[in-house]
C-alpha cells in the first residue's frame, strides 16, 4: 500500500512540481499587484491563462506519442479566423458554427496525423509544412483583420459565473473532465502512452498504433480550434496573424516543459501542462506587476523558457554510464 | 553472346554503379526543376533567358548560404530551428555595427557572423552537453535572440542601413556579370562540400548522424562536432542575414520568418535525411533551387499571398510523400 502511494506520488510529480510552482508565481504576482485580488483581475488574468492552458493540452496530447505539433498555433490562427466569420447570428446558427470550428479543427489534427501515420514522414517537418498550409487558408479567410462574433456567447464564455469565478475555468475544467479524462482512460489513450515510451514496443505488444497516434492528432487539432475559438470570444475580431501563431505554438512547448511533460514522449499529463501554461503566463505578468518596461517581456519570457528547458536536463544527474547518455 | 564478352559486362558494371550512384531524391529534384522551368516556360517565355535564371540563382544563394547550415545539423540528426531570428540577429548587428563608424563598418561582416556564432554554441551546449532535444533548444535560442533584439532595437535606436561592403558582395557583380552572392554561396558550398567529404569533422558527422553512440564509442568526439556543427549553422544563418541586409540595404527584424520553412524544404527534398546520416551537398543545391524557382513561379503567376502559403506546403508534403518517407516497423 506504502509503495503503491510513492508510485503514484513519484507518476504525478511533474504535475505537481508544475501547480506549486504556478501557486508560488501567482501568490507573489497577487501580493504585488496594485489592486490586489478582485473578481475583475482574476478574470482578466484567466482569461489569458486558459487560452494557452488549451494550446497547451493540444502540444501534450502530440508530445505523449513522442511527436511535436509546430502547427497548433496555426489551427488556432485559421480556427480565429473561421469563427470571426461564421460564429454570429441565431442561438441554433451560433452552435451549429462553433460544432462547425470545431470540426475544421479536428480536420487539420487528423490530416497531421494521417500524413505522420500513413505517409511515415517527421511530424516535425510534416506539421511545419501543414501549418504553412493552415497559415494560408486564414489569411484567405481574413485577409485584414476584422470579423465578428455572437457577443453572448463570448460574455458568457470571458465573463464570471456567479459573478465571482472566471467562467473560463470552468471551461478548462470542461475540457478536463470531458475530453482529456475520457482519454486518459481509454484503450487509446493508454496506446498513446505506450507509443509514446517506446513504438517498436508497443508494435510488438499488438497496442494500436495508429488509433492512438490518429486520436492523439485529431483531438489536438480540436483542443486548438477551441482556443482560437476563445480567442475570438476575447478578442471579438479574427486576424490572420503569423506571429500569434508561432508565439502561441512556441509557449505551448514551454508550458508542456514546465508542466513536467517528457518532450520524449511517454509521460506526463495535459493537466500538468495545464498549470504549466498558467505558471508561465503568469511568470510573464510578473514583469507588469513590478513595473518594468515591457520592451524586455520578449527577452524575459524567452529566458523563462531556456530555464525551463535547461530544468529537463537535470536527469543527466542519475544517468550512471554515459553511454546511456546517446540512446 | 554478350553475356560471354568480357568488356559488355564491364561496362554493364559501370552502369549500374553509376545508377547505384545517383540518389533518387536528387535525381527527382532535378527533375522538378526542369519541369518547373517547362511549366513556367508555357506561361512566358523569358522564364528560359540568361537574365532570369541568373538572376534566380543570385535570389538562391541567400537561402543557399543559409541551408548550408542546416544541412549540417540536420545530417547529424538534429534540427535547427533558431534560423529566424539568427538570420535577424546577423543583419542588425551587422548593419549596427556599420553605425559604430569607419572601424565598425569595416568589421561588420564579421561582427555579424560572430553574434551568429555565439547563439550557434549556445545551440550546440544545449543538444552536446544538456542532452535537451535540438529542436526544443533552438526554438528557446530563437526567443532568446528575438528578446534581445527587441530590447536592441528599443533601447538603443541602431543604425539599420548596411555598410558599402555588405551591398558589394549581395548586390554586386564581378567576372562575367555573375552576381557575386552567387560567388559566395560557391565558395561556402566549396568549402561545405570539403568539410564534409574531407576531413575528420565531415565524417564524424555522417557517424553521428548513423549512430551517436557507436560515434561516441569509436572514440569520435562527438560533444566537439555537435558544438561546431551548430556553430558553423548559427554562422551561416547570420551570413545569410547579412547578405539579407546588404541586398534590401537594410535590416528588418521580421527578416529571418520566411527562411526557415524554406532552408527545412530545401535540405530534405535534397534527399538529406531528416533523420540524420545520410545526404549530399549537391542534393541541397538541387532543393534551394527548387524552392527558390517554385516561389518565383507562384508570384510570377500572381497567386495572392494565401495561395502561396497554400501551395507551398502542399507541395513540400507531397515531394516528400513521394520520396522521403521513413521505414515501417517490419523493415
Amino acid at each position: 500500500m506504502n509503495s503503491d502511494w510513492s508510485y503514484r506520488l513519484r507518476e504525478h510529480r511533474g504535475t505537481l512540481l508544475a501547480l506549486v510552482g504556478f501557486i508560488a508565481m501567482f501568490v507573489i504576482y497577487v501580493a504585488n499587484h496594485p489592486v490586489g485580488l478582485n473578481a475583475n483581475v482574476a478574470t482578466t488574468a484567466a482569461n489569458k491563462g486558459v487560452l494557452l492552458a488549451i494550446v497547451a493540452m493540444a502540444q501534450t496530447l502530440v508530445v505523449l506519442t513522442s511527436g511535436i505539433d509546430l502547427s497548433v498555433g496555426m489551427v488556432m490562427v485559421l480556427a480565429n479566423c473561421l469563427a470571426s466569420s461564421i460564429v454570429v447570428g441565431t442561438p441554433l446558427m451560433t452552435g451549429l458554427s462553433v460544432v462547425g470550428v470545431l470540426l475544421m479543427g479536428a480536420a487539420c489534427g487528423a490530416i497531421n496525423g494521417l500524413i505522420v501515420i500513413y505517409g511515415r514522414l517527421q511530424p516535425i517537418v510534416t506539421t511545419i509544412a501543414t501549418g504553412a498550409v493552415y497559415y494560408g487558408a486564414a489569411l484567405a479567410l481574413r485577409r485584414v483583420p476584422g470579423g465578428d462574433i455572437n457577443a453572448s456567447l463570448a460574455d458568457a464564455l470571458t465573463g464570471q459565473l456567479q459573478g465571482a469565478v472566471p467562467a473560463s475555468l470552468a471551461l478548462l475544467l470542461a475540457l478536463v473532465l470531458f475530453v482529456w479524462w475520457p482519454f486518459r482512460l481509454s484503450v487509446v489513450g493508454r496506446a498513446a502512452y505506450a507509443v509514446g515510451s517506446s513504438e517498436v514496443g508497443a508494435y510488438m505488444s499488438g497496442v494500436p498504433i495508429r488509433r492512438a497516434k490518429f486520436a492523439a492528432y485529431a483531438l489536438s487539432g480540436l483542443l486548438a480550434s477551441v482556443a482560437g475559438l476563445f480567442l475570438t470570444c476575447i478578442t471579438y475580431s479574427g486576424e490572420a496573424s503569423a506571429a500569434n501563431g508561432s508565439t502561441y505554438t512556441l509557449y505551448s512547448i514551454a508550458a508542456v516543459v514546465l508542466g513536467g511533460v517528457s518532450l520524449f514522449g511517454g509521460s506526463g499529463s495535459a493537466v500538468g501542462a495545464i498549470f504549466g501554461a498558467l505558471m508561465f503566463r503568469t511568470i510573464g505578468d510578473l514583469l507588469f506587476v513590478f513595473n518594468l518596461d515591457p520592451l524586455w517581456q520578449p527577452l524575459f519570457q524567452g529566458v523563462v523558457l531556456s530555464a525551463a528547458v535547461c530544468l529537463g536536463s537535470g536527469r543527466l544527474l542519475r544517468v550512471r554510464n554515459r553511454l546511456d547518455l546517446y540512446g | 553472346m554478350d553475356a560471354m564478352n568480357p568488356h559488355t559486362e564491364i561496362r554493364d558494371g559501370r552502369l549500374v554503379a553509376i545508377r547505384r550512384r545517383i540518389d533518387p531524391a536528387i535525381a527527382s529534384a532535378f527533375g522538378c526543376i526542369v519541369l518547373l522551368l517547362l511549366l513556367g516556360s508555357l506561361y512566358s517565355r523569358s522564364f528560359l533567358s540568361p537574365e532570369y535564371l541568373l538572376q534566380q540563382l543570385k535570389v538562391a544563394s541567400f537561402l543557399g548560404v543559409i541551408a548550408s547550415g542546416m544541412m549540417i545539423v540536420v545530417l547529424l540528426g538534429q534540427i535547427d530551428l533558431s534560423v529566424p531570428w539568427v538570420v535577424a540577429v546577423g543583419g542588425m548587428m551587422a548593419t549596427a555595427a556599420t553605425g559604430w563608424g569607419p572601424l565598425g563598418a569595416a568589421l561588420a561582416i564579421p561582427i555579424g557572423i560572430g553574434c551568429g556564432v555565439a547563439l550557434g554554441l549556445v545551440n550546440g551546449c544545449g543538444v552536446a552537453f544538456l542532452r535537451i532535444p535540438s529542436m526544443i533548444v533552438t526554438l528557446a535560442v530563437n526567443a532568446v535572440a528575438q528578446g534581445l533584439m527587441v530590447v536592441h532595437t528599443g533601447g538603443f535606436s541602431p543604425q539599420d542601413a548596411s555598410s558599402p561592403a555588405m551591398r558589394f558582395i549581395a548586390t554586386g557583380h564581378s567576372l562575367f556579370g555573375i552576381p557575386n552572392a552567387l560567388l559566395t554561396w560557391f565558395a561556402i558550398g566549396a568549402a561545405t562540400v570539403f568539410l564534409l567529404t574531407r576531413t575528420t569533422f565531415g565524417r564524424t558527422v555522417y557517424a553521428i548522424g548513423n549512430r551517436e553512440r557507436a560515434a561516441y564509442l569509436s572514440g569520435a568526439r562527438t560533444r566537439a562536432v555537435v558544438m561546431s556543427a551548430f556553430a558553423i549553422s548559427g554562422g551561416l544563418s547570420a551570413f545569410g542575414g547579412v547578405l539579407l541586409a546588404g541586398y534590401a540595404s537594410k535590416a528588418a527584424q521580421a527578416m529571418g520568418d520566411p527562411y526557415l520553412l524554406p532552408a527545412i524544404a530545401a535540405v530534405v527534398l535534397g534527399g538529406t535525411s531528416i533523420l540524420g546520416g545520410r545526404g549530399s551537398y549537391i542534393g541541397t543545391v538541387a532543393g534551394v533551387i527548387l524552392v527558390t524557382l517554385l516561389q518565383s513561379i507562384l508570384s510570377v503567376m500572381q497567386i495572392e499571398e494565401y495561395g502561396r502559403h497554400v501551395i507551398y506546403g502542399i507541395v513540400i508534403i507531397a515531394m516528400l510523400l513521394i520520396y522521403g518517407r521513413g521505414r515501417r516497423h517490419a523493415e
